[in-house]
């Protein structure tokens, strides 16, 4: 026997969506994710994000840097200093364009994958894939998922909860 | 009624007063992602101008392929270099696409910082051009050099010949900031197209489609914590591209300004390099753009108002390009350097002045038609003045690299410079490469963000209105 994993909601239209996403985070329910076609903004007051990407880019940045900075200082003073034209050693001005590019270039590269990361990518499998019609969340179509994790799940309750939101249909899904 | 219907009834009342639309009236989320998705994934959407397009890409390809076997065989004496005209047509070539480039980044950075929604539909294939166009330019230096198979010699790595390279040396910086603009450049445009590529892979009919997008989508959802962060990611790497883009061809003009050389010695190098190369990238994005919507039938959604606003873009620029030209030879008057005065007489009436004269018609002259609308909206005459614009940038760092070169201090050491058919042919032939890289990218990857152009729909805001 498999496992429930939630129940979903099917929208046509944003409006809907944004005020089952409402009602469910004033009843107390968490453990809920909407799934849109493109980012619409009002869920981010009921389903709040994780925001540690920014730090995480932040000391990539400052890491990018000082590897700069002490690559080229070690190579042009340390380990292998040349003479050119008396100029001192470490003339730290000509070492500022290499600095930035490899600031930017590490600080990109942590947000690249730290966004990646942070979705659990790559997960090419979700339980939310069981769902009939998923393939239209990346078309036309809303879902608002109320996974059974959450400490106030009951399928029968969520499921009448959500069918008063004017969905589409209301179906659970399987973690198989 | 359906919502389809709804939808359809929301987008077809415009309001009167209103600028153009950047979406045409009409369009549903779903018919949308049909037509966007549908040139991936159906092989009979293609029109033959694609297939020209590769045909005539392939035959360049085919030229360059020819020309490199040469070149890596016998040497750079095949081209037109020499001393003291050490770097010719392949500088002046990588400093052409080198600056094509900055404009995809122009278009998806910087407006995307500054809350444009009309980049949303050009975005994509401008960030593209941009990828291609660095690939393009990345092979020319390593073209140019005498020993090419030692060119890895430039980046910094533990060896057994102890060597290091100099840091004090712009060449360096500039290995460091072309392969940072690419890297950089390919993670923002690859991050954007992630949720399209799970559209794909939700809309592919058959299994290798599936596999295909299913794995470049890394398992996309569309879960809105998912686009909580894509967003988050988004922001930051325009703001870091923004800086970036300007730094890469500053960088580029760091090449000739350290050098003492008499008209490369100046503050105003990289201000008007920048410029210059998003002044020739909005060129090539035009040139690009407007096959493209005329043979994909896309001018619902590329509309008169992005085409309107990139060819004004291109005008401010070519204007801010127009001021440089003017002051090279006033800072030149005023330094009373007589090298420095020379030059600007040598570029004007030298040997080379049809080069000068030729970037002041195709740079600052053809392009003041763009003040009239009719010019900026009519797709015929705006692609005919973007052909001229790119080759009049090509043109106008074929004159720095040249005219500099050839007459520096010691008049014994002048010495001419003639192209040869293989210098030509190099150019070419990366344009070829260009060409058959961008047709790949159209007929297998999504050229227009879909999820961005739902965003623009007026339905897209939960109760009404977009939500750019």
């Amino acid at each position: 026997m498999t496992r429930l994993y939630g129940v979903v909601a099917e929208f046509d239209d944003p409006q809907p969506l944004v005020d089952a996403a409402r009602l469910l985070h004033e009843r107390g329910f968490r453990d809920v994710e909407a799934y849109t076609p493109y980012p619409v903004r009002q869920l981010d007051e009921y389903i709040p994000a994780r925001r540690n990407l920014p730090l995480l880019v932040l000391v990539a940045g400052i890491l990018g840097t000082l590897t700069a900075w002490i690559m080229q200082f070690y190579i042009a003073v340390i380990d292998y200093p040349t003479n050119i034209g008396g100029r001192p050693l470490n003339s730290w001005p000509s070492f500022i364009v290499i600095m930035f590019e490899l600031t930017i270039l590490f600080a990109s590269v942590a947000a690249f994958f730290g966004m990646l990361g942070l979705c659990g990518f790559p997960l090419p499998h979700h339980p939310m894939f069981n769902t009939r019609g998923f393939e239209n969340a990346s078309n036309n179509r809303f879902f608002l998922c109320v996974e059974a994790r959450d400490p106030l799940f009951d399928a029968e309750k969520v499921a009448d909860l959500l069918s008063q939101m004017d969905p589409v249909e209301v179906k659970e899904v399987e973690e198989e | 009624m359906t919502v389809e219907e709804k939808q359809l009834e929301t987008t077809r009342r415009p309001e009167p007063g209103d600028a153009p639309a950047v979406i045409a009236p009409g369009q549903t989320f779903g018919a949308v992602t049909a037509q966007i998705s549908s040139v991936p994934l159906l092989r009979r959407t293609i029109p033959p101008l694609w297939y020209i397009a590769v045909a005539i890409g392939l035959a360049l390809v085919l030229i360059f392929l020819v020309t490199v076997s040469y070149l890596f065989g016998t040497g750079v004496g095949i081209l037109g270099l020499q001393i003291p005209v050490a770097w010719g047509y392949p500088i002046t070539t990588f400093v052409w696409w080198i600056g094509i480039g900055h404009a995809g980044t122009l278009i998806s950075a910087f407006l995307l910082l500054l809350n444009q929604p009309w980049r949303s539909s050009i975005n994509r294939f401008a960030e593209a051009m941009t990828i291609f166009a660095v690939i393009c330019a990345g092979m020319f230096p390593i073209l140019h050099l005498g020993r090419p198979w030692v060119a890895y010699w430039i980046l910094p790595y533990p060896n057994t010949m102890t060597i290091q390279p100099q840091f004090r040396s712009p060449l360096v910086w500039d290995v460091f900031a072309v392969s940072t603009y690419f890297t950089v450049s390919l993670l923002f445009w690859y991050l954007g197209m992630i949720p399209d590529l799970a559209t794909l892979r939700d809309q592919s009919k058959n299994r290798f489609s599936y596999a295909f997008y299913g794995i470049l989508s890394w398992g996309w959802r569309g879960a809105s914590r998912h686009w909580r962060l894509h967003e988050t990611a988004s922001l930051l790497l325009a703001g870091l591209a923004t800086p970036l883009v300007l730094s890469v061809h500053t960088v580029v003009s760091f090449d000739f300004t350290i050098a003492i050389l008499p008209g490369w010695h100046s503050t105003i190098f990289p201000p008007y390099f920048v410029a210059g190369a998003i002044y020739s990238g909005f060129a090539m994005v035009l040139v690009l753009m407007l096959p493209i919507r005329a043979a994909f039938g896309l001018d619902n959604l590329i509309t008169e108002r992005h085409i309107n606003n990139c060819a004004k873009l291109m005008l401010t620029t070519g204007l801010i390009l127009a001021y440089t030209y003017a002051i090279e030879p006033f800072t030149a008057w005023y330094s009373g350097d007589q090298f420095e005065i020379a030059l600007v007489h040598n570029r004007a009436f030298g040997p080379h002045a049809w080069t000068y004269w030729g970037v002041i018609l195709c740079n600052v002259l053809i392009p003041q038609l763009l003040w009239i609308r009719r010019f900026r909206v009519r797709t015929k005459p705006l692609f005919a003045i973007s052909v001229v614009i790119l080759y009049g940038m090509w043109l106008e760092r074929y004159m720095i690299i040249i005219t500099s070169l050839h007459r520096d201090f010691l008049p014994s050491a002048w010495a001419n410079f003639i192209a040869t058919v293989w210098d030509n042919f190099l150019v070419f032939g990366s344009i070829g490469v260009f060409i058959v890289l961008f047709a790949l990218f159209v007929r297998f990857l999504p050229m227009i963000s879909m999820y961005e152009v739902r965003e623009l729909l007026p339905f897209s805001r939960p109760g009404g209105g977009s939500e750019k």
